[in-house]
Formats: structure tokens, sequence, C-alpha cells
């Protein structure tokens, strides 16, 4: 009998939930979203059928099911986040037998009338079984080297199935946003330092190989960290979108040059402008107050979850927010990062802003277990 | 699993020291982030503004290369040559004047020609390049590259631009290419971007004007990064354009030339037409222009030479003349009446030298009249008097349908500039045209083809093929597009009776080569290639009865403007026709005497494929006709005729 199932009857009930939900992170998710939309209003040369319209809709539907979420109780996920994540697996395998292609990657698959991406899913997925998973293991087991291989074999499975599509953004998701939880359960640092000097020598070995026969990345992928490394060197291809990304993020200044007024993303010249390149839009149009506002609105919601965390006195509650607040983290850090040119380019969109509608609902759903788990806390 | 309270508040408080630790962490990255963004948007900011100000992506259009033409054996009429240019854009530029001078010390430029680019940089916006020099050589231009960054704004550029390298052999029919106009622009309705570059050349006249759309191709694109001073950094992206489509002319490039030779100082016209398709071998209007001039730049004075001479040598007149066709339209009246029934081969109409009708005297050419003559005869010796006789039997309207049928009166569908309709009159059309009823004496004049009726030489030489070949041809002077051959379906049956298509050959072969033939000078004595034909002198002006009391004026004795146009028309091999020929030769006198020898000639060369034999001309001409190709100027001259034998 665990803690949590101890104290059930202070879980508010019913409709009395409501009154428990964390309000503040609905409105910070909410305001986030709409930003979103007013980009690509913008980005759209000023029309909302194109991108901003059905990304409201699915807005709407992703609150929808976040509540819906948020009002199950939380040990309901723990119970499925099993069998969650055995059908997001099944589902990526899915994809690698029939999935669509998109963007030379194998992403989608089509379900009737809709289109989901498994690895989506499955980044919540990994988070809420690592985090039913440590909830379940005895504590002081947590780094012994038995206990420590199950959660990696868990998180390499999915993560090999993403490299497989390719799609080097997700599987660098998966593997960091499993990382978080197993940080945070505890997990002695001592594997920590160890992967990080193994990943080191790899990332060696993996550009040592270019060029030969056992060949570990797609050519494309070894023209990215070539573009990152000096984005001027390929200013025809990959480096055009970064040096064009980082001139209209810089030309932002500190207003920026008004609502609709950008410039450089009126000229058509990012490919990807309203998904993962939209950052620079708002750069360039509210200048650094409006990007620090959006990266404000994000560390509000990161504070909102830790918040959550600290409070829950629920192991899995707290692991699974620190988890998905982790995840977000890592969504909107990389994205930035990418952008500014820090960090090479990886197809990881700007979180509730980015044009796109599972990732949009996975989210969302995501925050309604943070919710879930806030709502049915342990008082 | 059974936790105890104390083990379950460890871990909690462990998982709250990590989180707080990844919070921590997740701070310093947020705080990396701003540091990064504060740094480009507040203190690179200015940078990056002056960068996202100069830097803008625009699209510059690669001009396709023109479309080639070919003629029928692949040899090249109008193609592309590199040529260098300089322009200039005035908003690089702070001193347009100096710097033209500046350019002046680089590239050979007249007063007259530096004063007018000056003022056509300054009519023009600022940011569009205008070509100053264009075909410098290639010293001028290298000297100009090496100095481009002394001279901001101007730059040496290469491009294509049009050539003809048979000069003025196809320059009516090709026509020529130019600069875009702001007039050209405004008859397009939705004009091709690629058409705003300036000096970017489009068809101005003839087949380059009429295939404009094919030969044009499709422009390419360059995304090009230009700077605030609007000069390309660096190239971003290219696609290719679609060059423009080559075209394969029916046309001989021997023949064409020997045509235009062979018309020579005269102000003339001939058409060489394959009866058995239909395919234009030649088609020649002299004199001619060379094409290169327009293409180059024509100055004013070869301008005002071209259009002050009275031969007209910018005009084509193979499509675009208009003549009466003379006694040349004695075969449609003849078939008119034939195919009317109004007449029978045998039968004869007696001639006096002329013809009392509604109380005027019509007069036959013979002044002392033909006597007896049935069709053959009158054709033979292109008697008047019989076909003032049948017009007043057949009326004008039954005439003037035979000549539609055989194609005057009717437009050409042939993509040349302002093909002409001809006229074969109706007496609806004077109704229309002058709101007077038709007369008789319209008709009698119309019988042989004076008065109204109208031809040029594309319609006789039509006219021509059609009786030769029993079959509605129908001209064209496009082979194939791309190496796709055009689809030119067989012509269909002109539906006239055999009998009288016959009567009417047999009446043009005795103008050749019978007793009493009008074109008897010009018959070609090798059997297999004997030659049909109908002559046809044709009045540019009133003889009055004064004169005619006193005696007409002979042509010699006249001014060349109120001379008799010559006409003849001829098919041949007269049993197996191959070619058609027609010829007008603008007041050259007399269709037997000036236009017969010229179509005999031009058809002996297409037979022959090249100069043919001496012994195709009777043995007291070929002393001439040796003679007179000395002063001829021929391409390939050393391909010479095949032996008599053999046949094209």
């Amino acid at each position: 009998m665990s803690y949590l199932e101890s104290n059930l009857k202070s879980v508010p009930t019913g409709f009395r939930k409501i009154l428990y939900v964390n309000w503040p992170l609905v409105i910070l998710l909410s305001a986030v979203a709409s930003i979103g939309f007013l980009m690509l209003y913008s980005v759209a040369g000023g029309r909302l059928d194109t991108w901003a319209e059905p990304q409201m809709e699915r807005f709407g539907l992703g609150m929808a099911a976040m509540f819906a979420v948020a009002f199950t109780p939380i040990w309901f996920w723990r119970n499925v986040s099993g069998l969650i994540y055995l059908i997001a697996l099944l589902l990526l395998v899915a994809v690698e037998l029939f999935g669509a292609i998109g963007m030379g990657a194998q992403r989608w698959l089509e379900l009737g009338p809709v289109r989901v991406q498994p690895s989506e899913l499955m980044k919540i997925a990994v988070v809420m079984l690592l985090a039913a998973y440590y909830d379940w293991l005895d504590v002081d087991k947590v780094s012994r080297p038995l206990w420590v291989l199950v959660p990696v074999l868990l998180i390499l499975a999915p993560t090999f199935l993403v490299l497989a599509q390719p799609d080097l953004g997700t599987a660098v998701l998966l593997v960091m946003g499993g990382a978080i939880i197993m940080l945070c359960a505890g997990v002695s640092f001592w594997y920590f330092g160890t992967v990080i000097a193994i990943v080191c020598a790899l990332v060696f070995t993996v550009l040592q190989s270019r060029d030969t026969d056992w060949q570990l990345l797609h050519d494309y992928q070894f023209r990215r960290i070539d573009t990152f490394l000096d984005p001027s060197a390929d200013p025809l291809g990959a480096g055009y979108n970064i040096t064009q990304a980082q001139i209209a993020l810089g030309s932002g200044g500190l207003n920026g040059r008004g609502f609709m007024q950008g410039t450089q993303s009126r000229l058509n010249f990012l490919p990807e402008k309203h998904t993962d390149f939209i950052f620079t839009t708002l750069a360039e149009e509210f200048g650094f107050v409006g990007a620090f506002s959006l990266l404000a609105l994000y560390g509000g919601i990161l504070g909102f979850c830790l918040y959550s965390a600290l409070l829950n006195k629920d192991r899995f509650s707290s692991l699974l927010t620190l988890g998905v607040a982790g995840t977000f983290f890592l969504f909107f850090s990389i994205n930035m990062a990418m952008v500014m040119g820090l960090m090479p380019v990886v197809g990881v969109p700007l979180p509730l802003v980015s044009y796109g509608g599972t990732a949009m609902m996975i989210l969302l759903a995501a925050f309604g277990l943070v919710q879930s788990a806030h709502i049915h806390r342990p008082r | 699993m059974k936790q105890t309270e104390r083990t379950i508040r460890e871990s909690q408080g462990r998982i709250s020291r990590r989180a707080l630790l990844l919070g921590g962490v997740q701070v310093g990255i947020m705080g990396l982030l701003t540091a990064r963004m504060r740094k480009m948007q507040l203190e690179e900011a200015d940078n990056y503004r002056m960068l996202a100000e100069g830097n803008s992506v625009k699209i510059r259009l690669i001009p396709p290369a023109r479309g080639l033409i070919y003629d029928r054996n692949g040899v090249l009429l109008a193609g592309n040559e590199q040529n260098y240019r300089i322009t200039i854009t005035r908003e690089d530029s702070d001193d347009v004047d100096g710097l033209m001078g500046d350019l002046r010390k680089l590239v050979a430029m007249s007063d007259a020609d530096a004063q007018s680019m000056l003022t056509e940089l300054h009519k023009r916006p600022p940011t569009v390049p205008v070509t100053v020099a264009d075909r410098v050589s290639w010293e001028e231009f290298s000297r100009v590259a090496v100095n481009t960054p002394a001279l901001p704004g101007v730059t040496p550029e290469v491009g294509l631009s049009r050539i003809y390298p048979r000069h003025e052999d196809f320059s009516h029919l090709l026509g020529y290419v130019g600069p875009a106009s702001d007039y050209d622009l405004s008859k397009i309705e939705n004009p091709d971007p690629l058409l705003m570059i300036p000096g970017f050349q489009l068809g101005k006249l003839g087949v380059e004007a009429k295939l404009e759309e094919e030969l044009r191709g499709k422009a390419g694109q360059r995304r090009v990064e230009v700077n605030s001073g609007g000069r390309e950094m660096r190239e971003l992206g290219r696609r290719e354009g679609v060059p423009g489509e080559n075209l394969q002319l029916t046309l001989d490039y021997r023949l064409q030339n020997y045509c235009l030779q062979r018309l020579g100082q005269d102000s003339a016209a001939a058409v060489v037409i394959d009866v058995t398709n239909g395919d234009v071998l030649a088609c020649s209007s002299a004199p001619a222009f060379d094409a290169n001039m327009f293409v180059r730049g024509i100055s004013s004075t070869e301008y005002r030479k071209l259009t002050e001479d009275d031969h007209r040598p910018l005009s084509d007149k193979s499509v675009q003349g208009l003549y009466p066709p003379g006694s040349t339209y004695k075969v449609v009246s003849a078939l008119a009446a034939l195919e009317a029934g109004m007449v029978t081969p045998e039968e004869t109409v007696y001639c006096r030298g002329y013809s009392e009708i509604a109380g005027r005297r019509f007069h036959c050419w013979k002044r002392g009249g033909h006597g007896h003559v049935n069709l053959v005869q009158s054709l033979e010796q292109s008697c008047d008097c019989y076909y003032y006789e049948m017009a007043q039997r057949i009326g004008i309207d039954r005439m003037s349908a035979m000549a539609h049928r055989l194609g005057v009166g009717v437009r050409p569908d042939l993509p040349m500039s302002a093909v002409q309709e001809g006229l074969a009159p109706t007496k609806d059309w004077k109704r229309e045209r002058y709101g007077k009823e038709w007369l008789i004496g319209d008709s009698v004049n119309a019988s042989i083809g004076q008065g109204f009726v109208l031809a040029s030489p594309m319609h006789l030489a039509i006219m021509a093929a059609r009786i030769a070949s029993g079959r509605a041809l129908e001209p064209r002077i496009i082979k194939s597009k791309n190496g796709v051959e055009v689809p030119h379906p067989e012509a269909p049956p002109l539906g006239l009776e055999q009998a009288w298509l016959d009567q009417v050959r047999a009446g043009m072969n005795a103008v050749v080569n019978g007793r009493h033939g009008s074109g008897g000078r010009s018959k070609i004595v090798m059997s297999e290639w004997k030659m049909a034909g109908k002559t046809g002198t044709s009045q540019v002006r009133n003889i009055t009865a004064a004169e005619r009391a006193r005696g007409v004026i002979r042509n010699d004795q006249l001014p060349w403007r109120r001379r008799d146009h010559a006409l003849f028309i001829c098919y041949a091999p007269v049993d197996n026709p191959r070619y058609a020929v027609s010829i007008v030769v603008e007041h050259g006198s007399g269709g037997s005497t000036t236009a017969a020898p010229i179509a005999r000639d031009i058809i002996l060369f297409a037979l022959s494929g090249g100069l043919p034999p001496l012994e195709a001309y009777p043995s007291s001409q070929r002393g001439g006709v040796e003679a007179e190709r000395k002063n001829l100027n021929l391409v390939d001259p050393d391909v010479v005729a095949r032996s008599g034998t053999s046949r094209a």
C-alpha cells in the first residue's frame, strides 16, 4: 500500500477538482499559445486560415484533452503508463513498417483521417513509464547497475526506432527526457559522468566515420554538423537558414520592427518559418522584449511545475511533473539555441508556438498529467 | 512494495534536491539564452539591422537561350552568339556623368551615343541596369572588367544575342529580334517578366515575331542576396530555365539564296512550293536587307536608305505584295468556265483583237486578234477575248469561288508578318466596299486578272501547286519544332473534274512548250524536266483610247514606276509535277520576257538540287545563261549540279 493510497480521503473528487486545478499554469500555457497564434498569423502574411486557425482548433482540442487527463486520477495514469509505452512502441514500429514519408523521414502514421506522429507520444510515454518505474523501485536499489540498466533499455528501445526514421531531434529529446527522470530519481552522478564520457567518445567516432564504409550518420546529418560549426561554409544550402535566422533575430533590436513588419520574415527565405524557425519572426517583430517575454513565460511554466513537484509527496507525481517540465524545457531551449546558432539544426519545434497538431495535443495532454498530479496530490 | 515513512521522506528529499539542481541548471541555460539574445539583439542589433537592410533576397531572371532556326537540311538560319556589353546601374554611382566619362576612356563610344545613354540612364529607375555599350570587343570588355572597382555601378556582362548567318537571304521570312519596347509590352496582355529585362530581345517581325512564344523559352531564376546598393553578394539558388524551341523550316537555304540572287536588282518576289506536300522551299523578296543590322542597332542613315528605296527592301513582297495577277489568272477563269459547264474544251471563240461589251471596247493584247481559239489555245496564246466571253457566261461569283478554291483571296496560314489575303471580288464585296452594283465590265476585267483582283506571289504559287497536284495544298514553312515534326496531313483533293484539270494543264504546257506559246522562250529542253506555266503581264496604268489610237507606248519607254508587272507561274516536271514556282517582277514589263526565264532557272535549280546543267536550256540560250551565272553570288557554289538524269 503506497503512501498515496493511504491518503485518498483528502483528494478532491467530482467537480471540486476544478478548484484544485493549477490555474496559473493554464493561463501561462494559453498565453504562450496565443503568442503562437499571433506569429502564425504574421508569417502567413496576415491570413488566419493558413496556419493560425487550424492551430487554434488544435489548441482547443488539446485543452479539452488536458482537462480530461487532469480530472482522471493520477494513479490511473501510473497504472496505465506501461500500456501507453507499449502502444507508443508498437506505433513506432508501425511507422517503421507503413509510415508516410515526410521531409525525407518516416514520421507519420495515417490513422483514418488523423495523421499521428508516434514519436511525439513516445516522448511522454517514456517519462511516464520511468516515473512509474522509480515509483515502484525500492529507493535503495536506484543506483544498482542492474536497476539502472532497465530504464536505460526502456529509453534506448524507442530511441533506436526514432533514429531509424531518421529523426535526430526526437532521439535526443527521448534520451535527455529519460535522463532527467533518472537524475531526479536519484541515480548516482557517476553514471551520468560515465555516459557523458562515452557519448563524447562516440561523437568523436561518428565524426571519424565520415566518408568511410561504416558511416554512421546520414550525409545530411553530417552536413548539419558542418553547418553548425561554420554556417557561412555552405551559404547556399543549410547554412543559409541559420545565417538568415540570426540576421532576423539580431535585427529585431530591443523593441522589434513591429507586428507584421519583419522584413526578413516577409522574404520567404526560411522554408520552415511557421514551424522550427518561428522564434526568429517573433524576435524580429517584437525584438528582445518579445523574445524575452516568451522565455519568461516558459520559465514561469517551468517554475509552476517545479513548485508543484516539490509540493507533491507522491514519487510518481513528482517525477512525472519534473519529467514533463524537463522535456518541455528541452523543447524550447534546444529550439532557441538552434535558431540563435548555439546548436546544430535539429528538427525540434518551439513548444506551443510552432505549427503542428500532434506535438501541441500531446504536450497539452502531458500538462494534463501535471495537472492531474497536482489535483490528486496527497494532502 | 512496502516503503516506510522514513525512506519515502528520504526519497522525496532526494527528488527535491535533484529537482532544485535541475531547476538551477535550467535557469542557467535560460540565462545563457537570454545573454545570447541580449548580445544579438541589443549589442549587435545595429550590425544585424544593417545586414537585414542591405541583405535582401532578390529573384534575378536568367534569360533563356532563344530557340535556333534551321533550314530543311539543318543549316543554321538564326542562331545566338555571345556578346559583351557594359551596363550601368545609376543608384550605385554618385556621379553618373563622371562615370560615363571614365568609361569612355576604356570603351570607344561616340558623343551622340554617350549622350543618349545618359538620357536613358536618367529616365530609367535608378535600380535598373542600363546597357550603355553593346557588342564591345573582348579587349574593351576586359579593360572594364579589370577596372570595375574604380567604376561603381558599371558591370561588364556577357549575354546572348541573335545572329543571322545567312544575312539577307531569310531576312523577310525570319524577320529579326530587337529589344522589347514599351509599345511591344503594351500590346501583350500579361507580359512575361523576362521582357522587362532591359535590352531583352524579342521577335519583331516574321517568324521571329509570330513564333515568339515558342522561340523565347522560359526564364530561369537565380535567388541572389543583394546588398543595399543592389549589388549581388552571392547566389543562393538557381533554377535553370527552358531554352526556346528549335525550329526547322521547310525552306532550303541554297534555293532561297539562289532565288534572291536570281531576282537580282529587280523589285521582285519568288515562291517555290513542293507540289507533293505544300512545303515552301523558297520564299524570297528582292531587294532584301541584312537582318543583323537591326539586331545590332541600325543607324539612322542605313535605315533611311532602306525606307527611301523605291524598291521597298523592307517589304516582304512574297506574301505582302498584292498585284493584279494578269493573265496568270486565266487558269482560274478557264477552270471556272469548265466547271460551270459553260464551255467545252473544243468550243472556239473568235478573237478579232477586241470585244464590244456593254458599249465598251475591251482589247486583246494582240491587236490583230487570235482568230478562232479553243480553251488550250486561249491559254497558250493568252487570248484575252476568249476570257471576256467566258466572264460574261459564268459571272464573277463563280469565277471568284474557283479562285478561292485555288487559294487566291484566302489568307495563307503562314507564321509570317502581314500575310495578305488578296482579293477575288464578288458582287456582294463590291456592294459592301463601294456601295455600287457589280458591272459586267468588272467581270470582264477580272477574267484576265485585272480590275479588282489582287494576289500575292504566295497566292500564285499556291494556285500553281494546286493545279499541278489537283489537291488543296496548304503551304507550310515550319517543318518541325524541337525535332518534333509538325503534323501536316495530306491535302484533300480539290474536287475538280480530272478532265478539266487536264485541259488547263495542257494549256499551261502549251504556254511553254507549244508552237505559239507565250512563254515559249523559257522552254526546258530536257524531256524529264519539261515545265508548264502561265505568263502574266498586269497593267498598272490605264491605256486611254487616244493612246491606243496613237499606238500603245512600249514599256521600255515608260518610267519604271508605270511599267507593267511581269508575272509567271509554273510547275515542273509536266507529267509528274514536283515543284511549283511563282515569280512577280514589279514593273518588269512582260511576264514572258522577264518573269518566265527567272522562274525556269529557279525551278531547274530546285529540280537539279543546284545549278542545273546547261543541257536543260535550248542550245541557243546556253551561252547567255552561262554568262548570267557569273553575276550570281551563290552560297556553297562548289555544290555543283547533279547529273541531268537524277531527280530530286
